[in-house]
Formats: structure tokens, sequence, C-alpha cells
């Protein structure tokens, strides 16, 4: 069964790249926003695939973590580009 | 809040927490005792979960809602719609984007409904970014006012003509 | 081969069809619009599909209720990102696409 795990985790990591080419190219900045957001999703399922990899089940706690983080980012991000000022001081 | 309002919410928050805690963290998987509580971990949960509790105890049982537990079990059935109209969903735009000559008509539509509270409001437009053709782009409050960018015709005159979502989102959160 | 690993072979199989077609999607759509709805719909599905392979070959253990939060976690917050992103193209003046214009 680990041999399926590798196989889905190489094809992650192949639509990872070609995420990338709309990060490098995508005109304007909502593009490459977006593209990095996707990228980040990615990660967490190629995280997850990772620890069955290796037969180490604590990879799953990281990728909560990062889920998190990558929503907050993406969030963050968008309020700037409304608003020009993150938090009124 | 009155008094007995504000110890119910933090009472069903403590738990709520307290239970998420010991699920993530307090069960020792260890292999040759399944199954037991270490203390200091318990004692760590008590702790986070109380700090937890006193900052935002209002956010998960909100200050005036009648009838939550009516809303709840309408909730489920209408969960459950949900879930197949999102693989509904993924298929319509995987033929799409597959396809060779791409059938895109891409417009922006705007309408109207009667739903003004927080939560129904939240749930058509997560519903509206699930099902298929269309993403909520924005959500008045006041007039309940949607604007929507929908991919093709058809998705387009499943939520202008027929208001399926609308009807059934009013008819879970009854009519508000 | 138990039946498990079949179950779980044609899930993970499954979602990892819909996150190729999602990525694909970024690349062949003509404008900003379209492509948040490839992403915003097929990677969402593309990956709690693979999560709940995982989760039921791994059977009935801690981990599984780890897995489930994590989709729980995904379904809810991958809509209301790209609904916020969609937000800021709007508001800050990005044209949309109508049939008939060039590739933007």
């Amino acid at each position: 069964m680990i041999e399926t795990f590798l196989v889905i985790g190489m094809i992650i990591v192949f639509t990872m790249l070609l995420c990338l080419y709309r990060a490098a190219l995508g005109p304007g900045v909502y593009n490459r926003i977006a593209a990095s957001s996707v990228i980040g999703t990615k990660a967490v399922v190629l995280l997850v695939a990772i620890g069955y990899i290796f037969e180490r089940p604590m990879f799953v706690d990281i990728a909560l973590l990062y889920a998190m983080l990558n929503f907050i980012g993406t969030l963050l991000m968008a309020k700037y580009l409304v608003r020009g000022e993150v938090c009124t001081a | 809040m009155s008094k007995s309002e504000k110890a119910f919410s933090m009472v069903v928050t403590f738990c709520i927490m307290f239970v998420f805690w010991v699920l993530l963290s307090a069960w020792v998987s260890s292999h040759e005792a399944p199954g037991h509580f270490n203390l200091l971990h318990v004692c760590e949960g008590i702790i986070a979960a109380l700090i937890v509790t006193v900052i935002s105890h209002e956010l998960l049982i909100p200050a005036k809602g009648e009838k939550v537990l009516l809303k709840t079990l309408r909730l489920i059935p209408y969960l459950g719609w949900e879930l197949w109209q999102i693989a509904l969903a993924t298929f319509d735009v995987a033929y799409r984007v597959i396809h060779p000559k791409m059938p895109i008509d891409p417009r922006i539509i705007e309408f109207e409904t009667t739903l003004r509270s927080d939560f129904a409001l939240t749930t058509l437009a997560n519903s509206i970014t699930l099902t298929p053709g269309t993403i909520t782009i924005l959500v008045e409050p006041e007039k309940g006012k949607f604007v929507v960018h929908a991919i093709a015709e058809k998705p387009a005159d499943a939520l202008l003509v027929d208001k399926t979502m609308q009807n059934k989102v009013a008819h879970v959160y009854m009519e508000e | 081969m138990h039946s498990i690993d079949i179950i779980s072979t044609v899930l993970l199989v499954g979602g990892a069809f819909f996150m190729l077609t999602g990525a694909l999607g970024l690349l062949r759509l003509p404008d900003f619009y379209t492509r948040l709805h490839a992403t915003g719909k097929c990677d969402t599905l593309g990956e709690v599909l693979i999560i709940v392979g995982c989760m039921v070959y791994q059977g009935w253990s801690f981990i599984t209720i780890k897995l489930f939060f994590l989709m729980l976690f995904i379904f809810i917050a991958n809509p209301v990102a790209t609904h916020a992103i969609m937000k800021a193209a709007y508001v800050t003046g990005v044209k949309p696409w109508k049939k008939g214009d060039e590739r933007m």
C-alpha cells in the first residue's frame, strides 16, 4: 500500500508544478495570490500522504496547523488589497 | 446578556473546548497502555479551555436566538442535500474544463432575498459557492442583496428563476 | 488484497484526478473569475476524497478523528477564502470576461 501513497504524492507534486506556471506568469497580482493559495492547499494533502509513506502518523497535526496558516494568509492578503492597510492603529 | 444565559453559554463552550482538547492531545497513544489519560495534559487542557471560554464564549451560542434546537435539527437534511450538490458541482466543472471546446459563458447577476439574520445569510452564501456554477461576490446584510458570478446560463437560471436554494434555506431558518 | 485496500485506492485515485482537473483549469480558463471557479470547487472536493481515502485505510483510531477535523476545516475554509479574494478583486475593479473577448 505504500506504493499507492508514493504515486499519489508524485501526482500532487506534478499538479503543484502546473500551478507554479500560473503563479509566475499570471497578469496582475490576483492570479498570483490565487495560485499561492492553491499551492498551500495542495501542500496540506501532500503532508498527509508523506505521513503515510514514512509510517509516522504525527504529520497530521502539522497538516492541521498549516491549513489554518494558509487560510489566514489568504484572508489577510485580500483585506490588505481592499483597504491598503491591515489594522487601523 | 442575563446571568443565566451567560452561565449556560460559558458551560457549553467549556465542555466543547475540553472535549476537543482531549480528542486531539490528552489521550496518550502509547502501545502498551491504550486509552489512559495523562494527568499533565488533562490539567493543561482545563486551563486552556478556561482561557478560551472566558475570552470568547459569546461566539458559539449567540445572545439572542429562539428555537435553536429546532433549527439545528432541520439543518441536517439540508447538509445531506448540499453534499449531493457538491458532488454534482465538481463533475460539472471537470466536464467544462476537460471538454476541448470549453463551453463557458460567464456573467454577473444580482438578486434579493428575504433572509436577514447572520447564520442564514452565511449558509446561503456558502451554499451558493459550493453548488455547480456560481460563486458569491458580495453580500449586503441590510437589504439581503447578493451579487453572484455564474459560469454559464443554466446555473444562473437555477438561482434566479427557480429559487430552489433560497426556499430551502428559508425553510431551515424559518423564513427570517 | 483486502477489500479495504481496494476501496481506499479508488477514493485516493479519484481525489488525485480531481486535483489534476483543478490545476488544469487554472491553466486553460481565460479569466481570473473563471479560474477561481475551477480551483475553489474541484480542489476542495479532491482533498476531501483523498482524506476520506486515508480515513478508510486507517480504520478506527485516534488519527481518524484528527483527519476528520482536518477535512471539516478544509471544507469550511476553502470556499470562504475563495469568496474573500473574489470580493477583493471585484471591489478593486478587475473586469470580468465576456464571450468573444481575448484571453487575459
